[in-house]
């Protein structure tokens, strides 16, 4: 029961607070918007460049070459076999005849192209394309391929697959070290403006120890004013990063000189955007006030 | 009741601030603390409150024993005392009513409990018509007793005043400690640090006195006979 009490006067505290210490409590929201959109913003280009990469990767393929000696209905028994094997997302059959057609037409507009045409279909094989969910698993996906009965050789540019996996793995790490960074630097901030508010109201605490206040008492209106500054500086700093996004998203569409780039649109992300601020703007709130108010307690 | 045993507190500095004090008060009794400025009265409080640890010997405050008291026991030690200051320390943004919600709040009391002890304790102080003004409203000696009624709030078994009528003129002085008397014949026990020679002699209660980190003298119904401490 006392809890209750407990927990209805922190959240009353904490939220009169606000009010109160309105200049600090400016200071932090703002603190706090600006730290979440400078890492927001981050994100959200680390989440597009990923996206971007993903798709090139999708184009990233091998081809699984049928044994000559295969019977057309024998050679498209396969494709079921390599959709089983783990990370491989698509599979598209061709025939040796449709192989040779296009082979004639990527040289259609050579000198020789006449040569190329003319090629007999005998030296084209039946094959399939092989599509992987994760490049960086390439070598071991054609290893099972080329298990399979019926498989006889294979084409691939590994060093291509190792290329994007190469950049994914580097844009990945920097992304999550520049984060990690944004996000010390923004508890270090947060941490800063809530102890100057603190500051101002030492009296008040020294008073509230004398009367015999725990520390778990001193610090819950505390933490309730920072989860509840936190809360609202992520809601501001989402609706400016969703305004400030699709601008931006609008800008890239379109503009002549990112034809090729496309940008996720934010209402595919609104919720996930949301509720990352919200979790960083609650922990760096609550987190912040309890650093800042430590210093108080030893009394 | 307090109890000091041989009790020794060197500051890092090196400041030698007491120097075997052993002293006893039980419950219900009235006692000045006197002594001048540096002889050691403001560390017996701060040692009583648990601000301040002591170097040597043994204490007790109201049967708790604070040579090995846990630090999460020192706030349920302090709610046995009330801690009146000389510069009052109330919240200026809270009015009178609000002060002491406040301290009541601060020991986890319900909302029943606090609507029912706040009149009473602001009668007693006789202060009931004014809960509602902040105390930048209300003169000194009201001041002060209002942080008579916080310290009294909780209902302490102990009321620790320091130098309570250091900023009051002597009419509210006598006021006060007249009120502070008052608390004590209906049981709290109370320990009054003060320099008012005057006020102590009029009162004709137990005096200790301090000086140089010794008691020098321990007298029921005493009075400052020493001039040289004032």
């Amino acid at each position: 029961m006392k809890r209750s009490y407990n927990l209805g006067y922190y959240f009353s505290e904490g939220f009169h607070s606000i009010f109160t210490h309105g200049l600090m409590s400016f200071a932090a929201v703002m603190m706090i918007v600006a730290c979440l959109i400078i890492m927001g913003s981050f994100s959200l280009v680390a989440l597009n460049l990923e996206r971007e990469l993903g798709k090139l990767e999708q184009d990233n393929e091998f081809l699984a070459f049928v044994d000559e000696n295969y019977t057309r209905e024998q050679a498209m028994a396969i494709q079921s076999h390599i959709e089983a094997i783990p990370n491989v997302s698509y599979v598209a059959f061709t025939t040796k005849e449709e192989a040779q057609a296009n082979y004639a037409a990527k040289y259609a507009s050579d000198q020789n192209a006449e040569l190329y045409s003319e090629l007999p279909t005998e030296v084209f094989r039946d094959r399939y394309s092989v599509h992987m969910s994760d490049l960086s698993l390439m070598q071991q996906t054609i290893d099972a391929v080329e298990q399979l009965e019926g498989i006889q050789g294979h084409q691939a540019a590994p060093e291509v697959a190792e290329g994007f996996v190469l950049v994914r793995n580097v844009a990945a790490g920097v992304a999550l070290v520049l984060i990690l960074m944004l996000l010390a630097i923004s508890l270090f901030i947060i941490y800063n403006t809530i102890k100057l508010g603190t500051f101002t109201r030492r009296e008040e605490i020294a008073i509230m120890k004398m009367c015999g206040a725990t520390n778990g008492f001193v610090r819950g209106p505390f933490i309730f004013e920072g989860m509840l500054l936190g809360l609202f500086g992520a809601v501001v700093a989402f609706f400016l990063q969703w305004g400030i996004y699709s601008l931006i998203a609008q800008a890239i569409d379109t503009g002549a000189t990112f034809q090729l780039i496309s940008v996720i649109p934010f209402r595919d992300m609104w919720s996930r955007v949301l509720g990352v601020f919200a979790a960083t703007g609650f922990v760096v709130g609550a987190g912040g006030s309890v650093m800042a108010i430590r210093k108080f307690l030893q009394v | 009741m307090i109890r000091f045993l041989d009790i020794q507190k060197n500051y890092d500095n090196g400041t030698k601030a007491l120097k075997g004090v052993s002293m006893k008060i039980d419950d219900g009794e009235f006692v000045f603390l006197v002594g001048p400025s540096g002889s050691g009265k403001s560390t017996i409080i701060k040692l009583i409150t648990g601000e301040e640890q002591t170097t040597g010997g043994r204490i007790m405050v109201n049967g708790y024993n604070l040579n090995s008291i846990r630090p999460n026991q020192i706030p349920y030690m302090r709610r046995t005392l009330g801690v009146i200051f000389q510069d009052f320390r109330l919240i200026d943004k809270k009015t009178v009513r609000e002060n002491l919600e406040f301290a009541m709040r601060a020991v986890g009391a319900s909302p029943r409990e606090i609507r029912k002890r706040i009149p009473y304790v602001l009668d007693l102080v006789d202060l009931a018509r004014k809960g509602d003004r902040y105390p930048g409203q209300l003169s000194g000696g009201e001041q002060q007793r209002v942080a008579i009624a916080r310290a009294l709030v909780n209902n302490p078994q102990m009321i620790i005043a320091d130098e309570p009528t250091g900023n009051l003129d002597p009419q509210r002085s006598l006021e006060i400690m007249t009120l502070l008397e008052k608390i004590n014949e209906l049981g709290t026990t109370m320990l009054v640090v003060t320099h008012e020679k005057e006020l102590v002699n009029r009162f004709s209660k137990r005096v200790i006195a301090i000086e140089n980190g010794r008691i020098i003298s321990d007298e029921t119904g005493g009075y400052y006979k020493n001039e040289e401490i004032i």
